[in-house]
């Protein structure tokens, strides 16, 4: 170890792991991994999250997995809850959509309507 | 060295800031009572008896802190006759006494004990606990130690003086808390360990937890016998220490005196060991002169010491080669007094009994060696320390200072004064380096005192210039004292960074004048008189006025000589003089290489 | 690196560990490699989360979700429901962590809402064997920004002015300690760490190794620059195995990145620590014997002065301090001094961490800031005694404190009240005692502690405690007349005025204590051959009351035959035989047994 700054590249990679951990955040992202969630694609959704969120450092952002959501014609479902904002669901979703939800809805605070229950009505 | 101002019991006084406030007090005039503490050996604090009331500037200390390690300050005010230090101290001697063995009437010890003294001193009165005491042990294994654990106070004397000042380490704390013990590694009895017998644990020991293996009821034995012949002799150191005894200063020279105690006592004969020294040194020269002459195993080491004997057969077995063959003069006394003396006055040896009076413990084993023998017949039979002396001397109802001075019996108690130098450090070589020098240059010198080898420094060296086979020859010699500085001398000579011809060792700090079979000087009058010093001067002054200072000179030796052994190191000699040694093993047990290989990590 | 959307961390403590948490760890790792999760879910070992009556614990991350009294044929279930299907296990989860079905995050538990953890930071928050997570949490930030940016007198002062006190028992200023010891000119210095815990019940210690060694060994490289020290000991018990197996791969990891070893961060600075085991003897936890243990000699103090920062180890200068107190070091170094003392009390600034035991029910370790209540920890992170008993005393500061009482329970806990108390902080044990107890039972424990335990060097400690030991005995065998009483008090107080270390001045504090705050309690001991709270075997009696049916089953159960009565009619205990085995007791359906 020679410098400073060396420490701290190898801090700010590490950090990554270690966001999980952390419960004290704001947003929350919900991807519904029942067997109809699964069977429909949840999984890689699921991984899709965590790498983009870690990937962008939303270090505010937390993924979890829940039980079935109850329209299992609509999985994978993700649910996202910003603060003081009413909860967005996201239904069909794959690793493409997931993409543009990061970084429009989770970044930018865009919701993606066309992704939501209510486009598909 | 700064001083500093300190108050002890109202008194001002200033000292020097390298002082501990026990020694403060003692320049005060104040006397704190100490057990456990040993000047220079052992400062450990332990034994809690030294305890004073101390402020530093009016700030109190919070417990009353040991003052034999407790170094002075500026502003000090040292309180030492408070009740709460009269109270702790008396409370710390009832505590130790609560786990003592308290048969003190019948206690070797008795009237030489630190412990009773300080009892009394303290107006301890009672033994307020009544209690558990720890499991006692006694070793009487060994010929020459006994080991009697129901008395130890555990103050670590013996262990710093064996560890720190003879480098050796037999005796620790072992086990702990209530139960802990002084003893050997894993419960060995002495004999079993590496013990040299030096007995200078014995010498710290301020209680009877250890002391010398006694014979004196055997010799009393002999000398009721009608049918033996009781001869005594008695070593140089002896009579330098026997008045110690009975309450003459350290180091007063009672060798009168002893002579006629001893002949009080009933032995048939008193003679010298002085005697047989000056016999070791034209034995121990001739054989020096003969392996510096004929390329023979250097340097030679003197064997007069049998705890050094000890401590080389176990530690340095490698030098086991560079010994001297002579017998100690011990063992040469013996077998010379039963066979040219016994011969000469028509008695059966085997009628004839050697009782030895040392200043020594290891002596009592030396007696003991399988190869101190001749003929069956052993050279030395009891061999008693100077303690042990004292002890018959008032059994057997001697007013000792009331005697008038007497002389040795013919023939075996003529010596030399470089005879009776043998008892202090530095003592042999001088003696030997007399006639060696005489023998070399064939003159008879007159600048006989060698004072570069008296005193005592741990290791002194020398060197002398004499002519062997008319070349002049550099012989250069060492002297060492106490087993840790023989240690050095023999690393440095392993080491290669040291050579010489000739090297006297004697186990016992200060040479026999101080060996462990010495009267008991407590620690508190070591503060005011070094035993060594005090008897090696009595030593020397004997030499200083003897006529006679050169062991070649001694009329019976050239007499035993002419009419007996014909000439050193002669076949007889080889016979009744000399010895073999063989290397010890440091702990006798079965698997001793597991057991190395254990304590080396 | 591989990203994982899910962390199981198992708790590898030596609490824990006792009871499986290893194997219920290799049970995750099975099942989740069975049902093809491994690529998306990790298993982490992880040090103490300080609940230890919940044991073995789990928590699962992103949740938080915290099960708790762990079991193996549990892990299937958690590993299908929860991190298959994403269904919280809500039956296994620790109670306490749930709101109306809804999980609270860790933080707003009883348990830990009131704590602050510094020491403990990163116990069962990271892996202790991965350095990487260690540096995740700013690990060796604080070694990079000394030995980059500070100078050695800059770090002293700034652990003078954080105010850190010893956390192993005296409370001595670690700032001032480091200040003695640098600027001797020696050849070599040295910084020992330690970690030879061993107050009965407290174990600390044990958990900053096992859950944070890194923080350790930082904290000694940085001790080692400001005293100019290039080697340090850490003096770890041979008992506590976990720890030192996670020490090893610490430094092995640590030398590997180079954070110790040769020229750390380029500043010329070395520095290298070496694991010494010791066998486990209390007193080696004094710092002239642990030097003395570390040299090879047997584990004896001895006098101080010399102080240790003057003549250490191997005769150099030397600094020793505790494992808590070091894992406080890097911690003040990155935030200051300042942030250190806006918590805990003006003279004990900082957090302590307690071991808590006894009659509590919530035993294990917490981390609180100075100046606490003891309320607060008893009662609110405890959870009180159980069994609604009466909370009668706690004794602190292990068999050198002493116990402090009810009457003193709102007392701000810092190392200057429980001293004034009569107690001491010591190394933070804290054992709960309620009305059951007796207080000369109590007392006898400690004691009895201290006699096995004294290195038997100085005469007050050997042979006074041992002593005292029998005067308690009398007491509780109710032999004791008021005289053993004086004798016992005047003992113990020649034992605290005269003992050579700290050990054996401190042997008598539980003594002393009880006898200051509960006499009365000695004294129905001594005076009516009683013991109040029932526990002193030899002062009990067993007596049949009028209840009593005649049935015989306890005349048949005893072992003495000491019970006479015929059937149907009254039975009634010979005293003088009964050995007080309670068998009858135990026997009796009509409970007319009773203990007096």
């Amino acid at each position: 170890m020679k410098t400073l700054d060396e420490l701290k590249k190898i801090r700010e990679d590490a950090k990554k792991n270690l966001e999980l951990r952390n419960t004290d955040k704001t947003i929350r992202v919900v991807v519904g991994m029942a067997t109809c969630g699964i069977s429909a694609g949840a999984r890689p959704v699921l991984q899709t999250f965590v790498e983009e969120v870690s990937k962008r450092k939303l270090h505010n952002v937390q993924v979890v997995q829940t039980g079935c959501i109850g329209m299992c014609t609509y999985e994978p479902i993700v649910e996202i809850t910003m603060p003081n904002e009413e909860k967005v669901t996201y239904v069909f979703m794959d690793t493409d959509k997931v993409k543009k939800v990061v970084s429009d809805h989770l970044v930018n605070g865009r919701v993606v309507v066309d992704y939501t229950i209510g486009a598909l009505k | 060295m700064e001083k500093v101002n300190v108050t002890i019991n109202g008194k001002k006084i200033s000292v020097p800031s390298d002082y501990t406030v026990l020694f403060a007090a003692r320049e005060a005039g104040i006397d704190i009572p100490t057990l456990c503490y040993l000047k220079d050996i052992n400062e450990i604090a332990a034994c809690r008896l030294c305890v004073v009331e101390v402020d530093i500037k009016g700030r109190p200390m919070r417990n009353l802190p040991a003052s034999c390690v407790l170094k002075v300050e500026e502003g000090m005010n040292i309180r030492t006759n408070t009740s709460r230090v009269r109270e702790a101290v008396r409370t710390n001697l009832e505590l130790i006494l609560a786990n003592h063995n308290r048969e003190c009437l019948t206690c070797f010890r008795n009237g030489t004990c630190e412990l009773q003294k300080l009892c009394d001193e303290m107006g301890v009165d009672d033994i307020a606990y009544e209690g558990e005491k720890r499991r006692p042990i006694l070793d009487q294994v060994s010929m020459s130690i006994v080991r009697d654990s129901s008395k130890c106070i555990l103050c670590g004397r013996c262990v710093n003086m064996c560890k720190q000042v003879q480098g050796i380490g037999i005796l620790d704390f072992t086990r702990r808390g209530f139960e802990t013990e002084i003893a050997p590694a894993f419960d060995f009895s002495m004999a079993d360990s590496p013990c040299v017998y030096c007995g200078q644990c014995i010498q710290a020991c301020p209680v009877a937890a250890l002391r010398e293996r006694t014979n004196i009821d055997d010799v009393w034995d002999a000398l009721e016998d009608p049918e033996k012949f009781v001869v005594v002799q008695t070593a140089p150191a002896v009579r330098a220490s026997l008045g110690e005894e009975f309450g003459m200063p350290v180091g007063t020279r009672v060798t009168g005196k002893m002579v006629a105690a001893l002949r009080r006592l009933g032995f048939d004969k008193v003679f010298d060991t002085d005697f047989t020294a000056d016999l070791t040194i034209l034995e121990e020269g001739t054989e020096l002169l003969g392996r510096i002459k004929n390329g023979g195993k250097l340097p030679m080491i003197t064997s007069c010491s049998p705890g050094w004997i000890r401590y080389c057969e176990t530690f340095y077995p490698e030098f086991v080669e560079n010994l001297s063959s002579c017998k100690s003069p011990q063992q040469m006394f013996g077998a010379i007094a039963k066979s040219y003396y016994a011969k000469k006055i028509g008695i059966d040896p085997k009628n004839m009994v050697v009782v030895s009076i040392m200043p020594c413990i290891a002596k009592k084993t030396e007696a003991n060696r399988l190869e101190m023998q001749v003929d069956g017949i052993r050279d030395v039979d009891f061999s008693l320390t100077t303690r042990e002396l004292g002890n018959m001397i008032k059994q057997g109802r001697v007013d000792f200072k009331k005697l008038s001075d007497e002389n040795f019996d013919l023939i075996l108690g003529e010596y030399s004064g470089a005879g009776v130098i043998f008892g202090a450090t530095g003592g042999v070589m001088e003696a030997a380096l007399r006639t060696v020098a005489d023998v070399l240059t064939g003159q008879d010198l007159e600048n006989i005192e060698y004072h570069v080898v008296r005193g005592l420094d741990g290791v002194k060296e020398a060197s002398v210039v004499l002519p062997v086979d008319g070349v002049d020859t550099e012989i250069k010699v060492a002297v060492a004292h106490g087993t840790k500085n023989a240690a050095k001398v023999l690393d440095a000579v392993k080491a290669g960074e040291k050579s010489y011809h000739f090297i006297e060792i004697m186990a016992c700090p200060g040479g026999c004048v101080h060996g462990g079979g010495q009267s008991h000087v407590s620690a508190k009058e070591r503060l005011d008189v070094n035993p060594k010093v005090s008897r090696a001067n009595a030593l020397y002054a004997e030499d200083a006025i003897m006529v006679n200072r050169k062991s070649h000179k001694n009329p019976e030796i050239s007499k035993l000589y002419a009419e007996f052994l014909v000439e050193p190191n002669g076949h007889l000699s080889h016979k009744l003089l000399h010895t073999h040694y063989k290397v010890k093993k440091q702990y006798q047990i079965e698997n001793q290489d597991d057991f190395e290989e254990l304590i080396r990590k | 690196m591989a990203l994982y959307r899910s962390h199981v961390l198992v708790c590898g403590g030596t609490g824990c560990n006792s009871s499986k948490s290893d194997m219920i760890r290799q049970r995750f790792e099975e099942k989740i490699i069975e049902m093809g999760l491994d690529k998306e879910v990790q298993v982490i070992s992880t040090g103490c989360f300080g609940l230890c009556e919940e044991g073995p614990i789990v928590v699962i991350y992103p949740e938080g979700a915290f099960y708790s009294r762990m079991k193996i044929d549990r892990v299937d279930r958690i590993v299908e429901e929860h991190l298959f299907k994403g269904r919280i296990v809500k039956e296994y989860l620790y109670e306490e962590s749930l709101d109306k079905d809804k999980l609270k995050s860790l933080n707003e538990v009883d348990f830990y809402s009131k704590q602050k953890r510094v020491a403990l930071r990163n116990c069962g928050v990271i892996n202790p064997e991965d350095i990487s997570e260690y540096i995740a949490r700013d690990g060796y930030l604080a070694l990079g920004k000394v030995l980059t940016e500070m100078t050695p007198v800059d770090v002293i002062q700034v652990m003078k002015d954080s105010g850190l006190r010893g956390r192993g028992g005296g409370g001595f200023h670690t700032g001032l300690k480091w200040g003695f010891a640098a600027p001797n000119q020696a050849d070599q210095k040295y910084v020992i760490c330690n970690a030879d815990e061993g107050d009965p019940g407290a174990f600390m210690d044990r958990s900053v190794l096992e859950g944070d060694p890194h923080a350790v060994l930082e904290a000694m490289a940085i001790a080692g620059y400001a005293i100019g020290a290039t080697k340090g000991f850490i003096y770890v018990r041979a008992e506590y195995p976990i720890a030192v197996k996670r020490l090893e791969i610490a430094i092995g990891q640590a030398k590997e990145m180079g954070l110790l070893g040769k020229n750390i961060f380029d500043s010329g600075f070395d520095f290298e620590i070496e694991i010494r085991l010791g066998a486990g003897a209390f007193v080696c936890g004094e710092e002239t014997a642990l030097i003395a243990s570390i040299e090879g000699q047997r584990g004896m103090p001895r006098n101080k002065p010399p102080f240790p920062a003057i003549k250490g180890l191997f005769g150099k200068p030397t600094i020793i301090n505790n494992v808590e107190t070091l894992a406080n070091v890097p911690q003040i170094i990155i935030n200051g001094a300042d942030w250190f003392r806006s918590f805990g009390s003006e003279k004990s600034p900082g957090t302590k961490v307690f071991a808590l035991g006894g009659k509590i029910n919530n035993t294990g370790l917490v981390e609180i800031p100075m100046g606490t209540t003891l309320r607060e920890v008893i009662y609110d992170i405890g959870g009180g005694c159980p069994n609604g008993k009466a909370f009668k005393a706690v004794q602190t500061g292990g068999p050198s404190g002493g116990c402090i009482t009810a009457d003193y329970i709102d007392t701000k806990i810092d190392f200057d009240t429980l001293t004034d108390l009569g107690s001491m902080m010591g190394s933070g044990g804290m054992i709960v005692m309620d009305e059951d107890n007796c207080m000369v039972d109590i007392a006898r424990f400690f004691l009895e502690f201290t006699v096995e335990e004294s290195c038997g060097k100085c005469t007050p400690c050997r042979e006074g405690t041992k002593r005292m030991l029998e005067i308690l005995d009398l007491i509780t065998q109710g032999k004791a007349t008021l005289e053993d009483l004086d004798k016992l008090e005047k003992l113990a107080i020649n034992i605290k005025n005269t003992a050579l270390c700290g050990l054996g001045q401190t042997a008598p504090n539980p003594v002393l204590s009880t006898m200051r705050y509960f006499r009365e309690e000695y004294e129905a001991h001594v005076l009516e051959k009683r013991c109040p709270a029932g526990v002193c075997k030899s002062l009990l009696s067993y007596y049949i009351t009028e209840d009593c049916r005649g049935c015989t089953k306890c005349a048949k159960q005893c072992p003495v035959n000491c019970i006479e009565g015929s059937v149907k009619k009254l039975h009634i205990i010979d005293q003088d035989k009964c050995i007080k085995c309670g068998a009858c007791m135990e026997a009796c359906p009509f409970d007319s047994i009773i203990i007096k």
